[in-house]
């Protein structure tokens, strides 16, 4: 038997007792598609919504505050700088951003089906306050930022928390098990060559890797409409790098671990605070500013700022030096360490 | 300890030894496991080390397949060692490790396929599940099969590469007797075809059924050494008479009294019974029944048996091999 037949065993075994789980499936496949629709449906914005508007406050805002009252549905949020107001309105908190220039000035982003109501009711409410006036002055801006509905900021992230989850727990876990059960030891007793046990595991999460993308890209952009603007070479590059990251966490969290309870502990250290930190559910940029620098240097914070630049603004992988460097990085270094440490016994 | 293991090497014959143990020590901390260990296994024949829990037997057996490294000594697997091509001597021995848990989620034939693809050459598939009585459960996941027909699939992950070798460590223990019996019925198959043994056990019978030779263990030394018969033999005793008086006042019989019979050749307490070995038989009962008679006492549970590897150990260390 050829060294390929060995790691073409170690992977099928894997492969076969990840299928063979049940559970293992949901986690995968399921459960972030159903987060992704449970979410993405419960922020797409319902017919009769009333239209959220930003006015910068300035000279002048306080008649278009008066002339907006025209219209009960017209509510009006009001911001000290217009940095803020448009912040609001890329994370979707606002359908438009108001300033009190002469002519005021509309700002609104196209892509959102709420953009359209924003703007009419906006030229009604300021024809109305200017009697006689058909067309009221007013300029018309485009947000040019895409992917503001929470969705599709959600999304990316979605994937990258996905993309984490199954490298640590499909690796860590896998690693720590065979450890408890001593079927690690009694591989030590055979032949087999080491690196073809690490590498077992990352040829297996790749089987995985692959249609765990293609299932949720599909579900993202087919039923959520979530924009995919980048290439998909790119898109697959940053994943596997993404997974390559968290395959290396996830052998480095195992590396010593005897117990179940040890793997999942330590599993859950690592990657609670970055579902928090790294951008998943709403963007790290709302911490303060003075963490910004130490926020991208986590490796989610790296793959899921990849993942969004690619999907949402269409940017190559080439182009996306700081985050490639902060997953290289960890990937570097957690496999260099846990390689050195790791307990075969 | 690097001059000294090559020293020792020089003087060691290479023969017909599958093993060759010379002053093997392996501390833990404070602990010392194995204390100064020599043996021998000869090509062809089954070498049982038996041994109470503790007294080193796995922590040997671990060293000789490469699992751990001793802090001194010399050991040597069909004349090689651990310090030059490990993979070289995977290749040519089996071993079946003390509880490992084989995955669940995997079928017989597919662990075992998972076992062959490591070995450059081997034995057929189906030739091994053979072999090891699990034709049926051949498609059977690995969680479905009883205990002895995993202790059987882990001899046959064991036996995957022909090898020359097998290193077996408590094979049956936790089986019942008739799942036993399967189980060395698979060891005596390979040593039927030549193959050399090395097994630990703490069960008597299966000592006596399938070793040639035996290594007595306690607290990290040999304490005795040969074939079962002639371990057995250094009892000098003919039988093993056990009983117990039954007396409701004072009134007992002393040691001295006991030992004093003609043919006493040795006595020990067990529990409320005595146990004495003897050199005749006939003469050590008659003369007790006579005792008992003249005290007006009652003898209970008394049993004769010819003497065991349990007995040897009993009187060598005092204590019996399995503690339950």
């Amino acid at each position: 038997m050829s060294r390929l037949d060995e790691i073409r065993e170690l992977t099928r075994v894997r492969v076969l007792g990840f299928i063979r789980e049940p559970e293992a499936i949901f986690w995968v496949f399921v459960f972030p598609i159903v987060l992704a629709a449970v979410l993405g449906f419960a922020f797409r914005s319902g017919g009769i919504a009333p239209t959220k508007i930003a006015v910068v406050i300035g000279e002048g805002s306080d008649r278009l505050v008066e002339a907006f009252k025209v219209d009960e549905h017209l509510e009006v949020v009001l911001y000290e700088s217009r940095d803020e107001a448009m912040s609001k309105l890329r994370k979707a908190a606002v359908d438009g951003v108001v300033e009190p220039d002469d002519p005021p000035k509309l700002t609104f982003d196209p892509v959102r089906a709420e953009a359209e109501t924003a703007r009419l009711r906006v030229l009604r409410a300021l024809a109305l306050a200017i009697p006689g006036a058909e067309d009221p002055p007013i300029d018309l801006d485009e947000l040019t930022e895409t992917g503001s509905r929470y969705v599709d900021f959600l999304f990316p992230g979605l994937i990258g928390m996905n993309l984490m989850g199954t490298g640590m727990w499909g690796i860590g876990f896998a690693i720590a098990d065979v450890r408890r059960r001593k079927f690690l030891k009694r591989l030590l007793v055979t032949p087999m060559r080491r690196s073809s046990f690490f590498l077992s595991f990352m040829l297996s999460r790749l089987v995985f890797l692959l249609m765990e993308l293609v299932m949720l890209a599909g579900f993202g952009v087919w039923v959520l409409g979530v924009p995919f603007r980048g290439d998909p070479l790119s898109f697959v590059l940053v994943c596997l790098l993404g997974a390559l990251v968290f395959a290396g966490l996830g052998i480095l969290v195992a590396a010593r671990v005897k117990t179940i309870e040890g793997v999942s502990g330590l599993m859950n250290l690592v990657m609670v605070p970055m579902w928090l930190f790294s951008g998943v559910f709403f963007s790290y940029e709302r911490f303060p500013e003075a963490l910004h620098p130490v926020l991208r240097l986590l490796p989610l914070t790296g793959l899921n700022d990849a993942l969004r630049a690619v999907m949402l603004d269409g940017e190559s992988i080439f182009s996306l030096g700081p985050e490639v460097a902060v997953m290289l990085g960890w990937c570097v270094v957690s496999f260099a360490v846990a390689l050195r440490i790791f307990k075969w016994e | 300890m690097k001059e000294v293991s090559h020293s020792i090497e020089n003087t060691v014959e290479q023969g017909d030894a599958a093993v060759q143990v010379r002053g093997l020590v392996k501390r833990y901390g404070e602990l010392t496991a194995v204390d100064g260990i020599d043996f021998e296994v000869k090509r062809g024949t089954c070498l049982g080390v038996l041994g109470p829990n503790g007294a080193g037997k796995t922590t040997t057996i671990e060293i000789l397949e490469g699992l751990k490294t001793p802090d001194e000594g010399m050991v040597r697997i069909l004349g090689q060692s651990w310090d030059d091509d490990p993979r070289a001597i995977q290749e040519r021995i089996g071993v079946q490790l003390q509880e490992t848990d084989f995955q669940d989620k995997l079928k017989v034939f597919e662990m075992l396929r998972l076992f062959r693809s490591f070995y450059s050459k081997g034995a057929d598939l189906n030739d091994i599940i053979e072999l090891i009585g699990l034709t049926e459960k051949r498609n059977a996941f690995v969680k479905d099969l009883s205990g002895g027909q995993r202790q059987r699939l882990s001899v046959g992950c064991a036996l995957l590469n022909n090898p020359e070798m097998l290193f077996l460590d408590e094979p049956t223990t936790g089986l019942d007797p008739q799942a036993r019996r399967r189980v060395w019925e698979v060891i005596d198959t390979f040593k039927a075809e030549g193959g050399t043994v090395l097994l630990t056990t703490h069960y008597m019978e299966e000592a006596e059924r399938l070793a040639d030779d035996l290594l007595i263990l306690d607290h990290g030394r040999v304490i005795a050494r040969g074939s079962p018969a002639s371990i057995i033999a250094t009892l000098e005793a003919e039988s093993v008479v056990s009983f117990s008086i039954a007396s409701d006042g004072e009134a007992s019989l002393s040691d001295e009294e006991l030992q004093a019979l003609d043919g006493v050749q040795s006595l020990r307490h067990e529990g409320n019974g005595i146990v004495l070995s003897v050199t005749q038989t006939q003469s050590v009962i008659a003369g007790l029944f006579e005792l008992v008679k003249i005290r007006g006492l009652q003898v209970d549970n008394l049993h004769t048996h010819r003497p065991t590897l349990e007995d040897v150990f009993v009187s060598l260390t005092g204590k019996h091999l399995r503690d339950e």
